[in-house]
């Protein structure tokens, strides 16, 4: 790789009185992927959009798009983005058609393009049939759409989501991450935040996650879930016997299983690497707590999202998790 | 979404270098913005009916309802007396639909959508009270229809008349100023929400409804130096209405028209600057 990442971002700090919303936060984005910005809520998710999109200035660090300084050259760096957050940043009182219209003028279309481009977008996305109705009339997702589709008027080289689904219904959830696939299809650059692990596994190619103001962790999806390690789940035939067993997997796994709700249940990942099935059951036999099932899977992001952010406080060293920034190099391939 | 590929989008102008290419763009988003008013008057024409279900009402709680126990001190019709006040009064508490259109904006997103774009920075302040223009000319028109009706007229003759609806509307823009001020701090609708009822009495405390010389001499000097009774005296010195104050006068009710112009000045003078620093200070 030799291009400059398109998104950029150095040692990024921002305090807003005594919370400290970003403590040296970088992260770089190369062009044409999607970034999924993972974190607890408070993690200092929208401080970075915020300080990315030109509406808040960093305390220390810098930041770059596509090559200009987003404090220094922000005009430049505004006619290269487009913004679409937690609201549905439209004037509700207007029709999807006249939002369109009043944004393209503003971003200086003519008006012949202001109206050529609402049309298209409309059409495109679905909307070309409530295009002339007011959007306080809009249904959640037909908003968020909307809003959506406005911070594409001139097709930006980067795209910032604020937690794009959050609040929508699953159908509607669909109908935003089609319309995401699409841009990504085009060659727009899409960092996105969310809460949602599964929006992230579905459409980041990479994800930065990130707690307490800083990436604690990237990597593809398939990365992330290989560092914490795949899980053994086993079933215990007899209830009596899973003290037993979770012995067994302990000494097998090198971690503590975890016990469901389901008392015969034992759920461990697989600290030491991987596990022979057959060793399990006979080790489990030999120990007279014999599996009614066993089986192999990777961790789902959720968990290792709790295992970056809540669970526990220092991962054991031969996870095979790298520290950020030296896994960010391998982001930017 | 399966659709057909993405045509090219338009081509976008690069920003202008020069001081004049600046100010055209500018002068286009304001315009934009005040455009954005027209659509949505389109949209819901009813909410202009509102505007002026309220001074209707007014006129004829004031006009008959309480004014059939009020004096004018030096005699005449207190309808004629009243009109403008009323006028001053509407003029006063538009500030609050400037407050409340920035308000909602920035609570819905809307202002950041503005500063993430590549507008001219200052065309969103001045186009948010630009956008107030188009709704004083109705009022103000709807207000004199509504006086004609209840036996109120201008009686000096064109020239004062336009006179006294130019210094209504200079107040209004500048009053505008303070709204857009306000609106760009609280941020909140919810929060702007509350602060109407307090334009009220700011608006009352005045000699807008009865004459001043009544309340006791603290409340008098308040009222006297209100912006709102100095607009007040204007427009009856300029209509030619009943309700010249005599005697021992207040600066601001012995000029009323200079009071106001200053008045209005002053206010763009220190709110202008303000709220265009406000909305292009990033912060949050």
């Amino acid at each position: 790789m030799t291009a400059e990442p398109i998104v950029v971002a150095e040692g990024l700090h921002k305090r807003f009185g005594d919370t400290r919303a970003l403590a040296g936060l970088d992260l770089d984005v190369p062009a044409g992927t999607v970034c999924g910005v993972l974190g607890p809520n408070g993690a200092g998710k929208t401080t970075l959009i915020r300080v990315l999109a030109t509406l808040s200035d960093p305390d220390e660090g810098r930041a770059r798009i596509a090559g200009h300084d987003v404090t220094r050259d922000a005009d430049r760096v505004r006619g290269l983005i487009g913004l679409a957050g937690q609201h549905a940043a439209v004037d509700e009182k207007l029709t999807g058609r006249g939002n369109l219209r009043m944004f393209g003028r503003l971003y200086h279309l003519s008006r012949r393009d202001a109206h050529r481009r609402a049309d298209e977008l409309l059409e495109r996305f679905g909307l070309a049939e409530a295009g002339d109705r007011q959007v306080q009339g809009y249904s959640g997702g037909m908003r968020r759409r909307l809003d959506l589709i406005t911070s594409l008027i001139l097709r930006p080289r980067v795209l910032f989501l604020d937690e794009p689904t959050t609040g929508l219904d699953p159908r509607s959830r669909n109908e935003i991450w089609d319309s995401i696939r699409a841009l990504v299809a085009d060659g727009t650059t899409v960092l996105l935040t969310t809460q949602y692990l599964d929006e992230a596994d579905r459409l980041a190619d990479d994800i930065a996650v990130v707690d307490h103001g800083r990436v604690i962790a990237t990597g593809t999806p398939d990365r992330l879930k290989s560092s914490i390690g795949d899980r053994l789940d086993v079933v215990v035939e007899d209830p009596g016997m899973t003290t037993a067993a979770a012995g067994v997997l302990a000494r097998l796994a090198g971690a503590e299983p975890a016990r469901g709700e389901d008392p015969r249940r034992l759920s461990v990942p697989l600290l030491r690497g991987p596990v022979r099935l057959v060793d399990v059951v006979r080790e489990l036999d030999r120990a007279g707590a014999a599996a009614a099932d066993v089986g192999l899977r990777r961790p789902t992001l959720d968990e290792v999202f709790l295992r970056l952010t809540g669970g526990p406080a220092a991962p054991p060293p031969d996870t095979g998790m790298e520290p950020a920034a030296a896994s960010e190099k391998e982001t930017a391939r | 979404m399966t659709a057909p590929a993405h045509p090219a989008p338009p081509a976008v102008p690069p920003p202008p270098a020069t001081l004049a290419g600046r100010l055209r763009w500018t002068a286009a988003d304001g315009l934009t913005l005040v455009g954005r008013e027209f659509s949505r008057l389109r949209q819901e024409p009813g909410e202009l009916v509102g505007q002026l279900v309220f001074p209707a009402i007014m006129v004829v709680l004031f006009g008959y309802v309480f004014g059939s126990a009020i004096k004018v001190p030096g005699g005449g019709d207190y309808r004629e007396y009243l009109m403008p006040g009323l006028f001053a009064m509407v003029t006063f508490t538009a500030l609050m639909g400037v407050t409340m259109r920035i308000a909602t904006d920035a609570s819905r997103g809307v202002m950041d959508r503005f500063r993430s774009m590549p507008m001219a920075r200052s065309a969103v302040p001045f186009g948010q009270v630009g956008a107030d223009v188009p709704t004083a000319l109705l009022a103000m028109l709807i207000m004199a229809l509504i006086g004609l009706l209840v036996g109120w007229q201008p009686h000096r003759g064109a020239l004062p008349t336009a006179e006294a609806f130019a210094l209504l509307l200079l107040m209004r823009y500048a009053l505008c100023w303070v709204g857009c001020y306000v609106g760009l701090v609280v941020k909140n609708e919810q929060t702007a929400d509350q602060l109407v009822p307090l334009v009220f009495p700011v608006a009352m405390l005045s000699n807008s409804f009865v004459p001043t010389g009544g309340m006791p001499a603290w409340l008098q000097s308040i009222a006297d130096w209100n912006p709102v009774s100095a607009l007040t005296a204007a427009c009856r010195d300029l209509f030619g209405n009943p309700g010249a104050p005599t005697g021992d006068l207040a600066w601001p009710i012995a000029h009323p028209a200079t009071a106001v112009l200053l008045w209005s000045v002053g206010l763009l003078i220190v709110f202008v600057p303000l709220s265009v620093r406000t909305f292009q200070r990033k912060g949050r």
